[in-house]
């Protein structure tokens, strides 16, 4: 390589940079509101580690190997055994890394909040999700609708809430119980669901089949389902819910199911989350959420990619 | 043999027996769900295009492709007849086959054939190739009419635009890629 060339490699690496630097002003803004919104709600903001000896058991999350265990592909276990040890209102925001996933809105390293109360359930989650997005919006100086590729985004109350069962009779052309029997309720949200919603306003999908919800409570109402939900907007998967399980010998079995399945599929095993377990017993009812922060910045920074909301992706070190 | 996760654009892969080559590629996953591989697929034999969802776990066979440089000889009919030149076997393609390459083949152009399963099914062309003008039309100073180009037939009966000044019997560089003029030959 010539040095005339090596050196103009250099430039257009560096106004790639350069090009982010409006999506990374927003991105910082974001997350100082984000902050704010919690700390002045009372919540106090925590960080555990990244490293831990066991991940849960997740079928289709795949922890990355790192010294001494493993690289955290969610903070919910630290988190949850301080609600165990009483915190009652906590968040996060921090990295999480997920190996395999790579395309247009995954990155293998990326940034989610979580955040857990004690004493709430999912539907007090959803209302603080529409509360903090609301927050975002105002701050950002959006006022009370966005646009995201060429459509507008309405965030005035109250959002779409529909249920799992709802979504498939009106988008799947297959029953649930089908897509479940036949290992196929992932496709059919992704090629048939997630292109049907209607995304002029934000969405609740909610109440999933316990097989979905490893360490989500089930229904009081109806034991057939799991109280989870997932929030939609322009598209995009945001975020992920629970009424979290407490009951322990439950949770156990949920986690072996997880391990059986990840054996099947020929997935890495890892160590059982024993202190987790041991500790769960004493865990209030709460209720807790995983949030998308890269993908919410992609939404008000009206990006299509992830790749334009992070500094660096893999790709750019 | 490839997984699901090695599934990018341009890759080629085989599917019932046939060699596809991935045009379009998406990953798609739910937070708590299975990956997904979106691919749009164009079979390189016939072009057809397919839409294919593929989930971790599923395998691929590499098509067994092989490229070779080979001399174009003669056609009869719609079938074109090409020389390896390091073996001197003969392959004939048809003209569905070879498409729009016709534009540019004369007699001893070296090309890559490739082959599926030791059978021809395309061929690439050199990006850049020489051919002879065998009619021009002479250029009409101030006839801004036709602009700043004007219209020409190689020697393969492919007709182009060139710059104006360009005369029958003068020997062109084309870019296969384009189809567009690139320069006079100076011999």
């Amino acid at each position: 390589m010539s040095p005339g060339s090596r050196n103009r490699n250099y430039i257009v690496e560096n106004q790639r940079l350069a090009a982010r630097e409006s999506c990374l002003r927003m991105r910082a803004l974001i997350i100082q509101t984000i902050r704010t919104f919690f700390i002045g709600r009372g919540y106090l903001e925590i960080e555990t580690p990244n490293i831990i000896p066991a991940p849960a058991p997740e079928t289709h999350i795949d922890a990355v190997s790192a010294a001494n265990g493993f690289l955290h592909p969610s903070p919910e276990l630290c988190m949850k055994r301080l609600l165990s040890a009483g915190y009652s209102a906590i968040f996060q925001i921090c990295k999480c890394y997920r190996g395999g996933e790579r395309g247009r809105h995954h990155l293998p390293e990326f940034t989610l909040l979580e955040w857990y109360r004690a004493g709430a359930d999912y539907m007090d989650i959803m209302k603080e999700c529409e509360e903090m997005i609301r927050a975002v919006a105002a701050d950002t100086g959006r006022g009370d609708r966005i646009e995201y590729m060429g459509r507008e985004i309405d965030l005035k109350g109250p959002w779409q809430r529909m249920t799992v069962h709802e979504a498939f009779q009106r988008y799947s052309p297959m029953p649930l119980e089908d897509a479940l029997d036949g290992d196929r309720f992932d496709e059919i949200m992704v090629l048939h669901i997630e292109p049907g919603i209607d995304i002029s306003r934000p969405l609740f999908l909610y109440d999933y089949p316990p097989s979905l919800a490893a360490l989500s409570r089930i229904k009081r109402s109806d034991p057939t389902l799991a109280e989870r939900f997932e929030l939609y907007m322009g598209g995009l998967e945001l975020a992920n819910a629970f009424s979290e399980l407490t009951d322990v010998d439950e949770q156990v079995k949920r986690f072996e199911n997880e391990r059986e399945r990840r054996r099947q599929l020929g997935k890495a095993d890892y160590p059982f989350p024993d202190r987790f377990i041991k500790e769960l017993g004493n865990m209030p009812d709460s209720a807790g959420i995983a949030f998308g922060i890269d993908r919410l910045v992609m939404l008000f920074a009206d990006k299509e990619t992830i790749d334009d909301v992070v500094s660096f992706t893999p790709e750019d070190i | 043999m490839y997984t699901a996760g090695e599934l990018k654009k341009g890759l080629k892969i085989q599917i019932d027996r046939e060699p596809y080559i991935i045009i379009d590629f998406q990953f798609a996953k739910p937070g708590k769900g299975q990956a997904l591989y979106r691919c749009k697929l164009k079979n390189m034999i016939n072009d057809t295009i397919i839409d294919r969802t593929y989930r971790s776990g599923d395998v691929f066979e590499a098509p067994n492709l092989e490229e070779r440089k080979m001399q174009y000889l003669y056609n009869q009919e719609d079938e074109l007849c090409f020389m390896d030149v390091n073996n001197y076997e003969q392959s004939i393609l048809t003209r569905e086959h070879v498409g729009d390459a016709t534009n540019y083949l004369i007699d001893n152009l070296e090309v890559y054939i490739l082959f599926f399963e030791g059978r021809p099914i395309g061929i690439r062309l050199p990006n850049f190739v020489n051919l002879t003008v065998t009619r021009a039309d002479p250029w009409v100073k101030g006839d801004s009419a036709t602009g700043d180009n004007k219209p020409v037939t190689l020697e393969t009966g492919y007709t182009l635009r060139v710059p104006p000044f360009i005369e029958e019997g003068e020997r062109l560089t084309i870019d296969t890629r384009t189809g567009e003029y690139v320069t006079r030959v100076k011999e």
